[in-house]
């Protein structure tokens, strides 16, 4: 697991029924391409989160493949929708396995 | 109808008028609650070698300065989550913590604004990383942090963050006044084979492309800064570092006496600016 | 072996001219002919890209893709070792199918999206962003 990964998720923690809502996501990651050199010559070997996805009470709001030409440290925003009160997931896949996954409830009133 | 065309002709001046003024002043407010000056008059410091002092904020294109705009768009504010867990982690032997001391990270509000400064103690001026370093061998009896390691930057960047929007004010006279000499001596001073100052580019030609980058004042009221070029914090010492060796010198070291002093002094050159960081810059 | 210096530069003319362009080109041709099972690709009428004409760092280009109604959008970057960024796919619970990211650009180059509208059709749209060479090399 890529050392100090820390994800940030931006959510409204309340919403009407069916509303559009913003949704912002950060996470620290190097991101490291597979395309560079060590100060040996050496091509440093990639690692990147190579997918992102989020639900809704288990229902896809987006599901985004990675490459290496996503910038260090991904950002996302999308828009989604409530249709009742719940709870979005968010989960981000490594190249090494890890999985870093951070969840938001949303009440709908 | 004279009257309807008197105010639609008032309302079209109002409107250039408006949209002048944002050109040529793009303003910064974080979250939309913290303004940030980052245009102010020249303070005493700088001696009238500049007519006003501005942000490297100012120098940077829209996209990478609506960057700054929101938290969360700021990538730097990645690592002023990681200080504030740093923050409330007990260390060295006692179980200490920053916070046994000092509650909230917020309770040292503008701490950042007024460091460099001239220490009592041990007689000589500290910047906001040694002062950090003293609680950790001091007050918490566990090791220094290295002075560009990662948890230091982190934590500059934190102590930064909670004093946004506060006016820079380092004090210059009194006992820190020769250490600000020395500071201005190297400011001034011509370092390695392209013979260059600090002040050549930042005093002499900011405003001008340096290939199809704008050259700053230099102004360290935003660090750490988040660089797109690097994609992490930046702390003032290493962009001291960056710049001496690009004039093909060797450099002084973070933390060496010689940085400490210019860190005094190109911080007094941006009083009246805000504490911006951790700011986003190229 | 041993190149004359007018070699060398023919060389790596010869590569800069053919090489990286032709592979490049057919990098992202045939990205999107995976991308498309090789279907047609209209203009885009429907399907809009966002980026900066000048990017001030090619290390984080912010850039968006918005298309009504559309099943998934890919996003390539041309120019690039490998021209592949990202492919955008839009569940149920998707408002709209808008999202913004920022990506890296190896320089200054046209970056590509292609949508799989709500109907099956594809459709392309592309800017080209220019990436500034910065200042000093610290």
């Amino acid at each position: 697991m890529a050392e100090n990964v820390t994800p940030r998720v931006r959510v409204p923690s309340k919403a009407s029924a069916g509303e559009e809502i913003t949704i912002k996501t950060l996470i620290s990651h190097p991101m490291e391409s597979g395309q560079r050199k060590d100060k040996e010559g050496n091509i440093i070997p990639r690692s990147i989160i190579h997918r992102f996805v989020t639900t809704f009470n288990g229902e896809t709001v987006i599901d985004v493949t990675m490459e290496p030409a996503i910038s260090t440290n991904p950002y996302f925003e999308f828009v989604a929708k409530v249709p009742e009160s719940g709870t979005f997931e968010f989960t981000w896949f490594d190249d090494d396995g890890s999985e870093y996954t951070e969840s938001k409830d949303v009440t709908v009133g | 109808m004279m009257k309807m065309t008197l105010t639609s002709s008032g309302l079209i001046l109002a409107a250039l008028g408006g949209a002048a003024f944002a050109q040529e002043e793009p303003e910064l407010v974080i979250n939309g609650e913290i303004p940030i000056t980052t245009r102010a008059e020249a303070p005493a410091s700088v001696e009238g070698a500049l007519p006003e002092v501005i942000s490297g904020w100012e120098f940077r294109s829209p996209e990478t300065q609506s960057l700054e705009e929101d938290d969360f768009e700021n990538p730097g504010m990645i690592f002023v989550d990681d200080a504030r867990a740093q923050f409330d982690t007990a260390m060295g032997p006692d179980d200490q913590a920053c916070s046994s001391c000092h509650d909230t990270p917020e309770d040292l509000a503008g701490a950042r604004a007024v460091y460099p400064k001239w220490d009592e103690e041990h007689g000589e001026v500290q910047t906001l990383e040694m002062q950090v370093n003293e609680c950790l061998t001091e007050r918490m009896s566990t090791d220094a942090w290295e002075y560009t390691s990662n948890d230091m930057t982190n934590m500059m960047a934190l102590l930064a963050s909670v004093s946004r929007g506060m006016p820079v004010n380092v004090a210059i006279d009194g006992p820190a006044q020769s250490t600000w000499e020395q500071g201005k001596d190297i400011y001034y001073t011509r370092y390695g084979q392209l013979e260059l100052a600090c002040a050549n580019c930042h005093e002499d030609n900011y405003g001008n492309m340096l290939r199809a980058d704008h050259l700053s004042q230099g102004q360290i009221n935003g660090f750490p800064a988040y660089r797109l070029k690097n994609a992490q914090l930046n702390s003032v010492h290493d962009r001291f570092k960056g710049c001496i060796r690009d004039t093909r010198a060797e450099t002084f070291e973070p933390g060496s006496p010689e940085f400490i002093a210019l860190e005094l002094y190109v911080a007094s050159r941006g009083n009246g600016l805000s504490v911006e960081g951790p700011s986003v810059r190229n | 072996m041993y190149l004359s210096r007018r070699q060398t530069m023919a060389l790596g003319t010869a590569a800069l001219v053919f090489g990286p362009r032709i592979a490049w080109a057919t990098a992202t041709d045939d990205a999107i002919a995976e991308f498309t099972g090789g279907a047609d690709v209209a203009e885009a009428t429907g399907l809009t890209l966002t980026a900066p004409e000048i990017a001030e760092n090619g290390n984080t280009v912010p850039i968006e893709v918005d298309a009504p109604g559309a099943e998934s959008i890919i996003v390539l970057a041309s120019g690039n070792p490998n021209p592949d960024v990202g492919t955008f796919a839009f569940g149920p619970l998707a408002a709209s199918q808008m999202a913004s990211t920022r990506i890296r650009l190896a320089g200054t180059q046209d970056v590509v999206a292609v949508a799989k509208m709500a109907d099956g059709t594809f459709q392309r749209a592309s800017q080209e962003v220019k990436v500034t060479i910065g200042g000093c090399g610290g």
